[in-house]
């Protein structure tokens, strides 16, 4: 009897996914080629040498000032979604399971609010913000945990969908065991591929974001890439491929340590 | 996915109903006999206070922006009430970006949808949590996600006016690319990198679903007699239809709502609606009113909300044959 299959056959899955890849590859192909381009004809790897050490170093500045202002958004982001978001979570899925449904909803309404949108009511919250706190670039990070939740929401709730939680509580707490203690040693460890995901895919979102931050106007990678591509477009283009290549290999490594992990339960 | 968790519910439920003081606050059990159980205190008020931070949280940052994105399109800078904003929705420019920003997310949404379910069927062929499946996830989460900014810079360096398409183009074959103007920078150059962002989405979305279907139906479709055909047309089709018309919304809900990648490349004019609010944001009149932007944002939320509403109600559909 024929076997019974849904998937294409090896040669129509080779080309499609060849067909397309090559398609999808060529802006990535177009940007490299752009920052191989010599500045007296021909090819070269000028523009990547100057990156670090750059002729002019004034022009770069806006990209350092940039990243490092990213880089402390995705510290007080992941700091939200792991210090706020998590014990919320927990709490409710302990305490209050009545809230599930209300709360999911809560959390998934960011996909429907459009960041350009909230901006429009950001922009008055920020101006009290920043007279009470004044206008340090961490505050922002306040914004990101929002665009940030329905991703995290969904990489914490798995997780702790996968684990019974409920039992794990009540038979730490039978032995004595403190509400935090519970929270901090027995849900924490067993959900830590979870929170893992949450934190990166955070950093991910964190890292890409231009929306809030330019109209706000606040500095951070993205933003600063703009601002550089005017003077210097193969310097933008040149980071814009090294932040791809990095978010995408993170990805990835994700993608394989979460199968490795899974692969590893399953053997037990 | 619903399913499974209301599995492991139910099954909890079971186990509890064995023991002497079952778990009150299980939501499977009526509530009548949820407060006689309960010992005294269980659910104390420190529990609720421990709400409280996400809760405020959550008000100043999310629904204090956008109630006030909303509500200030009724206000004047003086705070007097006015329909003269929200009535501006109607003029005839606001009107044609509405038109052009629902055009882009629908003809994108489209392309991106076919190519995406495309991708999705052939990554069938693969191993199933293999290394080519694997990079193909990872690589449609970043374009499909972080993409914004760089990727108008890609397009630029690619189809812009030195890009190397265009150069090539017009070394090989004499084709001037941008004969009629430079249209990269503006709404048909929006068309080709939206439909390049949404194909991974589709991805992403659809991807689940498709590995859904059941290898046992195409045997069971087998042994009835059926062909390859007969299982696409009588099971494969009908039961994917809710997951892809699912996708297919959050697709239009996406490319209504990105903005990163559209003030990149088109760094004048307004073509769309995300880059209108712009204008209002920082040129602080448009058509000679104020706050034009709330009234802009609340026409953006009125859209989302439909599409998503729509989202949710096909993707409850969907999730029928998602265990």
């Amino acid at each position: 009897m024929k076997r019974a299959r849904i998937a294409p056959g090896r040669w129509a899955t080779i080309a499609i996914l060849g067909i397309l890849g090559l398609l999808f590859a060529l802006p990535l192909a177009g940007s490299l080629e752009f920052t191989l381009r010599s500045p007296n004809g021909g090819y070269g790897l000028e523009h990547w040498i100057s990156l670090f050490a750059p002729a002019r170093p004034a022009s770069y500045a806006p990209i350092w000032t940039g990243l490092t202002n990213s880089a402390i958004l995705a510290v007080v982001t992941v700091a939200i979604v792991l210090f706020l978001l998590t014990p919320t979570m927990v709490l409710i899925q302990l305490r209050f399971p009545r809230l599930r449904r209300p709360f999911e909803f809560l959390c998934l309404l960011p996909i429907s609010i459009p960041a350009i949108v909230l901006v429009v009511g950001l922009a008055p919250v920020y101006l009290v913000i920043g007279r009470a706190v004044g206008t340090g670039i961490w505050s922002l990070a306040f914004a990101y945990g929002i665009t940030c939740l329905p991703f995290a929401y969904r990489a914490i709730q798995s997780n702790l969908d996968a684990i019974d939680t409920r039992t794990l509580a009540e038979a730490a707490r039978s032995l004595g065991a403190s509400w935090v203690s519970v929270l901090v040693r027995v849900i924490v460890p067993n959900i830590r591929v979870g929170l893992m995901l949450a934190s990166l895919v955070s950093v991910a979102v964190v890292l890409g974001e231009f929306t809030i931050a330019s109209l706000l106007n606040r500095q951070n990678l993205q933003t600063a890439l703009l601002v550089v591509s005017k003077q210097d477009p193969y310097i933008a283009v040149i980071m814009s491929l090294l932040s791809l290549a990095f978010v995408f290999l993170v990805l990835f490594a994700i993608d394989r340590a979460s199968r490795a992990i899974a692969r590893r339960q399953s053997a037990l | 996915m619903g399913r499974g968790r209301q599995l492991i519910v139910t099954a909890l439920a079971e186990t509890k109903a064995l023991r002497a003081g079952a778990d009150p606050s299980d939501p499977s059990r009526p509530p009548g006999s949820a407060s006689a159980g309960r010992p005294a205190g269980r659910r104390s008020p420190l529990a609720y206070l421990g709400l409280t931070p996400f809760a405020a949280y959550v008000l100043l940052f999310l629904a204090v922006p956008t109630v006030l994105a909303v509500g200030t399109g009724f206000f004047q800078r003086n705070g007097a009430f006015t329909w003269s904003n929200v009535s501006a929705l109607l003029d005839p420019v606001i009107l044609k970006t509405f038109g052009n920003s629902l055009l882009l997310s629908l003809v994108t949404a489209v392309v991106g949808a076919i190519l995406g379910a495309l991708i999705c069927y052939a990554a069938l062929g693969l191993k199933e949590g293999g290394v080519v499946r694997g990079l193909i996830d990872a690589a449609s989460s970043v374009l499909a996600q972080f993409g914004g900014v760089m990727l108008a810079f890609a397009f630029i360096a690619t189809i812009g006016l030195k890009g190397m398409l265009t150069v090539w183009m017009a070394d090989s074959f004499g084709l001037d690319v941008f004969a009629s103007g430079p249209w990269i920078y503006s709404l048909p150059g929006l068309y080709i990198v939206y439909a390049y962002f949404q194909t991974p989405l589709m991805v992403i979305s659809f991807m689940p679903a498709l590995a859904g279907l059941k290898p046992q139906w195409a045997e069971a479709n087998l042994t009835l007699g059926g062909t390859g055909f007969t299982f696409w047309t009588r099971v494969g089709i009908p039961v994917l239809a809710p997951s892809f018309l699912a996708s297919f919304l959050l697709l239009f809900a996406n490319g209504f709502s990105s903005y990163a990648t559209a003030a990149a490349l088109a760094s004048q004019g307004a073509q769309i609606v995300p880059l209108q609010i712009r204008a209002a944001l920082t040129s602080e009149t448009v058509l000679g009113r104020e706050n034009l932007a709330g009234a802009l944002a609340l026409g953006m939320i009125i859209v989302m909300a439909v599409v998503m509403t729509a989202y949710s109600l096909v993707q409850r559909r969907a999730s029928r044959w998602q265990a």
